[in-house]
């Protein structure tokens, strides 16, 4: 039990900005009061938040490890030794799984959800969370190339499509859907790395196209009460002119909720006619359409400058941007679920291209009406590294620093952005609070995460308040995770496992007559092999579903 | 054979990397074994026909004498703490169930971790992290491959079921005839038998593949190359010339290669040779490679050590954290060198198939090994805790060559306690023993 | 008079299937002590099929027993041995920084050996 007082409380969604009051711990969660025994915490002068929920990075997998063992000398330079309570490890943009959870930790996060798994790697994915200490974490499945799923949407049959997905959602106990770059996997792995422009374009060897897959996938996550929407990672990513598309697939989801990931890299613009194929900045587009439209959310995506690693679904992108860098490049095809490419990469404030996307992702924060429905993220590690997270902060909350950075990249790129025009907005403490976590947490569906209310999970960061954003958000004090104090004076005192998120969504048993034989003819593992036992949830908690969620709006600003 | 019959199917057969899961078992209950394995290959079958539970054997042998299992698990963990410079080395054959338990355990004694992979796919994983890899799961292979290339292996004796249930004669989706909708293409310095199933059968000159292989990269960004090649690769121009062709037409293709590039003269610059082949091709075409893998789950131990400490194999955990170095930090060298002041060997038999070097090293030095049946290594350690067999006895994980993680159906009970559970054993007596995990003191002596 | 000649070991199918029964039984010790070599190489050496010769390599040496190829399947001056712990005796313990010993295409000389 604690009794954590006199601290400063951002608690956005039960609309506690800044006041000074106690908070009562008891068995894990936040509770009303304690009785007097309880272990008292001294918070005065510190700033409490709810712990830090990451919705979108990608930290276990089998994509994750194979970048993971890309990248010897990217550990090299950052060690993480063992302690008295805590494994070793090694960091840089792609950490060991056990320096993963710490490193959160550390940074005062307590949830993250892997983006981007194909559905036989779930098993896999586990094993990983098994290894990832004390954050609670989920991950979403790779559905919007699922072969299975286009044949069955090709026919028609938009009940057997529901019922699949639901079955593919319960047997890897993934959290919801996601798509990324729909359409593309059979133009990449069936027409010689061919890939998908157009959302209207037929795909490679289905009377489908992507317009029909993304429909069909926000219909369906929906009916099927999701606590979050059908996740997508737009077609035509990093391309010029690409808010278009952005702007297409976010229509399609008209009447439902859908979220659109790393949106930064999906709001560029181009200049017509002209030779030069360098982009330009859409971002108040982007930022104007979800302001209107509740029924979208998306994270932005930011792009930090320095060393990342991209790891995504979208094969041909990595690709593309593999033969522009020139050095290693990982190519991983799932049978009938995915592709993934992977490459070392870095980015530069004196690149046009580069500095235009980082001004973007800040454009899309300051430019952001609703700070519930846009929330942050670098899509850890492809925009940048998680634990560049507190820098990030600092440059959202004070503007002479961000100025600083603005003056220093390349000014071509800054000239093309509402940077220069002068927004000068600083995010204040409780907006930090909201895209950091309140939003996420709410986005997600997790009730009890993201606020201090009675009954949240006592999930909680404690932090030294300091004028310099990014030393107060880089180490805070004291980090509670469901009621023990994991960090107590900037140091780990217990290692702690934390629990896997999932749904459990209903499905008709019958649809198993459908998919066994598919699995039969074309899949390489056996159809009983595949899904994934119980035994390897360990500690875990089933999000429950809400039925008939079809015309909700995302959950944003009341 | 008795009444007392039990039928187990989709079970999942760990003699190769193939790691097939479509394995019917009949068991014999009473008799403790598995009579029959449906769909295995004769490698699959003798795999399951000999791991029937063998009740003869002792618990463990302690200097040669019998002792119990927790005689052995004392007398393991007093060595593992008293060692300066362990190493823990094997893990091919286990779960990863168990993998992740020795791993525990090398953290708490900053010892060197190293896996079978180090001698066998090692240098296919240093060219990974030199030049990456285009790769792709089996099943994508077996659907939408025309164009198979399998160099230095020869799979009708060491994967049988590579050809017949993910490749040359499997009918894919995009490959309805199977064999007939495909090119098969075999490059070796000998006409192994895995020669019959190939179209075109490339004979090289032993130690030459990386002349070959680099001589293809050229012909396919269409350089010229001398005809001279076929003095030193004992391959002809025009047959190079030919081959190129087929990898840059074909639709989707597949370069499938074994030890005949790691075990050889140039090593990771073979391996690395071809994957930079693959991904060149990827220029012209959808081409990927594979490394096909001996063990049943070295691809498991491989994935386990790489998101546990980052690295894949050759780790050493002396300083409290993860360092890699091929060469420095591998088994063969640690052994080869002497340097090493105890093993703890689990599944694996290096005393059998390590240097001569090595072999006498591991006689000098306090050796632990788990193990189902005795082996080489088993004859000269000090401490041999006898193990059920995973897959046959024992449940858990295990990582397919390309990847994709199994849960195993173990068929037969057995009474030898599994590799995982004695190394928790060990590890929660050593951590008894070190007082708390042992942190290393920063800056002193 | 020994000729020198290169070995290559590797996987057979009777290697795989013999040491599921475990390597200290007689046909894995059977199979991993047997040596195929070029009829030709054969012939000039005075060899027949189950003849015992000595493989002697800059580590070690094995007498083991032959067993004749045609040139179709095996090139004149190749060896091919099932790996086990003959092969291993005539490696090399270094790896060159690699840590991987070379297996394959081991330099050894080959002669006969007489009883």
């Amino acid at each position: 039990m604690l009794h954590i007082a006199n601290g400063r409380v951002y608690d956005p969604a039960n609309g506690i900005d800044g006041k000074v009051q106690d908070i009562y711990v008891a068995n894990g969660k936040i509770v009303k009061d304690v009785p007097p025994g309880a272990r008292r915490i001294d918070a005065k002068g510190m700033v409490i938040m709810p712990g830090g929920v990451d919705m979108h990075c990608h930290i276990a997998g089998p994509k994750v490890n194979l970048a993971r063992k890309l990248q010897p000398e990217d550990h090299r330079h950052d060690v993480h030794p063992r302690t008295a309570f805590t494994r070793s490890g090694v960091g840089g943009t792609v950490p060991s799984t056990f320096a993963t959870g710490y490193r959160y930790a550390l940074l005062g996060y307590t949830t993250a959800m892997e983006a981007a798994v194909p559905p036989i790697g779930a098993r896999h994915t586990l094993e990983e969370f098994h290894d990832t200490p004390v954050i609670d974490k989920g991950f979403y499945i790779v559905m919007g190339n699922n072969v299975l799923l286009y044949k069955l949407l090709e026919q028609g049959r938009r009940e057997d499509f529901r019922n699949a997905l639901a079955w593919w959602l319960a047997a890897t106990k993934a959290y919801t859907a996601k798509l990324v770059n729909p359409g593309s996997d059979e133009a990449w792995k069936g027409r010689r790395n061919a890939n998908i422009t157009k959302l209207d374009e037929k795909i490679e060897a289905f009377e489908l196209t992507p317009q029909q897959v993304i429909g069909a996938l926000i219909e369906a996550v929906d009916e099927l009460g999701l606590p979050h929407p059908a996740h997508i990672h737009c077609n035509n990513l990093g391309h010029s002119g690409n808010y278009a598309t952005t702007l297409e697939t976010m229509r399609i989801a008209e009447g439902h909720r859908a979220h659109i990931a790393h949106i930064q890299f999906h709001s560029y613009g181009e200049v017509p006619g002209k030779a030069s194929h360098n982009p330009t900045s859409r971002a108040k587009v982007i930022a104007d359409y979800i302001n209107a439209h509740p029924n979208i959310s998306a994270d932005v995506g930011q792009v930090m400058f320095g060393k990342s690693t991209i790891m995504t679904a979208d094969a041909p992108l990595a690709y593309m941007l593999s033969r522009f860098v020139g050095g290693k490049w990982v190519n991983s095809d799932t049978e009938h679920e995915s592709g993934c490419g992977i490459l070392p990469f870095a980015y530069q404030d004196k690149v046009y291209t580069h500095a235009l996307q980082w001004a973007i992702g800040l454009e899309l924060f300051l430019l952001s009406k609703d700070p519930w429905r846009m929330v942050f993220s670098t899509d850890h590690p492809n925009g940048g590294s998680f634990m560049s997270y507190p820098r990030l902060i600092r440059l959202l909350m004070d503007r002479e620093f961000r100025k600083e950075q603005m003056s220093k990249i390349n000014q071509k790129a800054l000239k093309q952005t509402a940077l220069a025009d002068g927004l000068d907005r600083e995010y204040t403490l409780q907006e930090i609070a909201i895209v950091t976590r309140a939003g996420p947490a709410r986005l997600l569906g997790l009730t009890n995460k993201g606020h201090l209310g009675p009954g949240a999970d006592a999930d909680i960061t404690i932090y030294d308040e300091d004028k310099d954003k990014e030393r107060m958000f880089g180490a805070p004090r004291h980090v509670i995770k469901d009621g023990q104090m994991i960090i107590e004076d900037h140091e780990f005192r217990a290692d702690h496992q934390g629990r896997m998120l999932h749904v459990s969504p209903e499905y008709d048993p019958k649809i198993v007559e459908v998919i066994r034989p598919f699995f039969e003819d074309y899949y390489s593992i056996r159809f009983n092999n595949y899904a994934v036992d119980d035994s390897y949830l360990g500690p875990h908690e089933v999000i429950p579903t809400l039925m008939r969620r079809s015309t909700a709006t995302a959950p944003g600003k009341k | 054979m008795s009444d007392n019959i039990r039928i187990i199917n989709d079970a999942t057969c760990t003699f190769c990397g193939c790691v097939c899961d479509d394995m019917h078992l009949t068991v014999d209950v009473d008799a403790h074994k598995i009579t029959k394995a449906e769909n295995a290959c004769v490698l699959g079958r003798a795999w399951f026909k000999e791991h029937g539970v063998d009740e003869k054997r002792p618990y463990a042998l302690i200097e040669g004498r019998e002792a119990s299992t927790e005689e052995a698990i004392e007398a393991s963990a007093q060595i593992l703490v008293n060692a300066r410079f362990p190493l823990i080395y094997g893990l091919s054959d286990t779960t990863c169930e168990a993998q992740r338990q020795a791993l525990a355990i090398a953290d708490m004694i900053g010892s060197n971790v190293d896996t079978t992979t180090s001698v066998c796919h090692g240098p296919s994983g240093m060219a990974f992290e030199g030049v990456g890899e285009s790769t792709a799961t089996l099943g994508e292979i077996r659907n939408r491959a025309d164009l198979l290339v399998f160099w230095g292996g020869n799979p009708a004796e060491s994967h049988p079921r590579l050809f017949t249930r993910y490749t040359v004669t499997a009918k894919g989706m995009y490959v309805p005839q199977g064999r007939k909708d495909r090119t098969v293409v075999l490059v070796d310095v000998r006409r192994s038998p895995s020669a019959a199933v190939a179209d075109i059968f490339v004979q090289v000159k032993p130690q030459r593949d990386f002349e070959v292989l680099w001589a293809l990269r050229a012909l396919v960004k269409g350089r010229r190359v001398d005809p001279a090649i076929e003095q030193v690769t004992g391959v002809p121009l025009a047959t190079l010339e030919d081959l190129a062709q087929r990898m840059k037409n074909c639709r989707f293709g597949a370069l499938l290669f074994g030890m005949g590039l790691t075990m050889t003269r140039g090593r990771h610059f073979n391996s690395g040779a071809l994957l930079a082949l693959a991904t060149d091709l990827n220029e012209y075409t959808h081409f990927v490679a594979k490394p096909v893998r001996g063990h049943g789950n070295v691809t498991g131990a491989d994935n386990v050590v790489s998101w546990q400490t980052g690295f894949p194999f050759g780790v050493n955990l002396g300083r409290g954290y993860p360092r890699f170095n091929p060469g420095e930090f591998t088994s063969a060298d640690l052994l080869g060198r002497g340097e090493t002041d105890a093993a703890l060997i689990i599944a694996a038999d290096p005393g059998a198939n390590f240097s001569n070097a090595a072999i006498e090293h591991l006689k000098r030095i306090p050796v632990i090994v788990l193990d189902p049946k005795l082996t080489h290594t088993g004859k000269l350690a000090r401490v041999a805790i006898t193990t059920a067999t995973y897959g046959i006895s024992v449940p858990g994980t295990v990582y397919r060559m390309d990847d994709v993680a199994i849960a195993l159906r173990p068929a037969l009970p057995s009474p030898y306690p599994s590799d995982e559970d004695v190394l928790t054993r060990i590890k929660e007596r050593v951590r008894e023993l070190l007082g708390g995990n042992r942190v290393p003191a920063m800056g002193a002596a | 008079m020994p000729e020198t000649m290169t070995l290559i070991g590797g996987r057979s199918s009777r290697q795989g299937t013999s040491l599921c029964a475990g390597k200290l039984e007689a046909e894995y010790i059977e199979v991993s002590s047997t040596v195929e070599m070029n009829a030709e190489d054969m012939a000039r050496l005075g060899l027949k099929d189950g003849d015992a010769v000595r493989l002697r390599s800059a580590s070690g040496e094995v007498d083991v027993r032959c067993k004749g190829r045609t040139t179709k399947d095996l090139p004149p001056g190749l060896l091919f041995i099932a790996y086990g712990p003959l092969s291993s005796r005539l490696m090399a313990s270094d790896t060159a920084g690699s840590g991987m010993p070379i297996s394959k295409h081991i330099e050894v000389t080959v002669e006969p050996v007489s009883g």
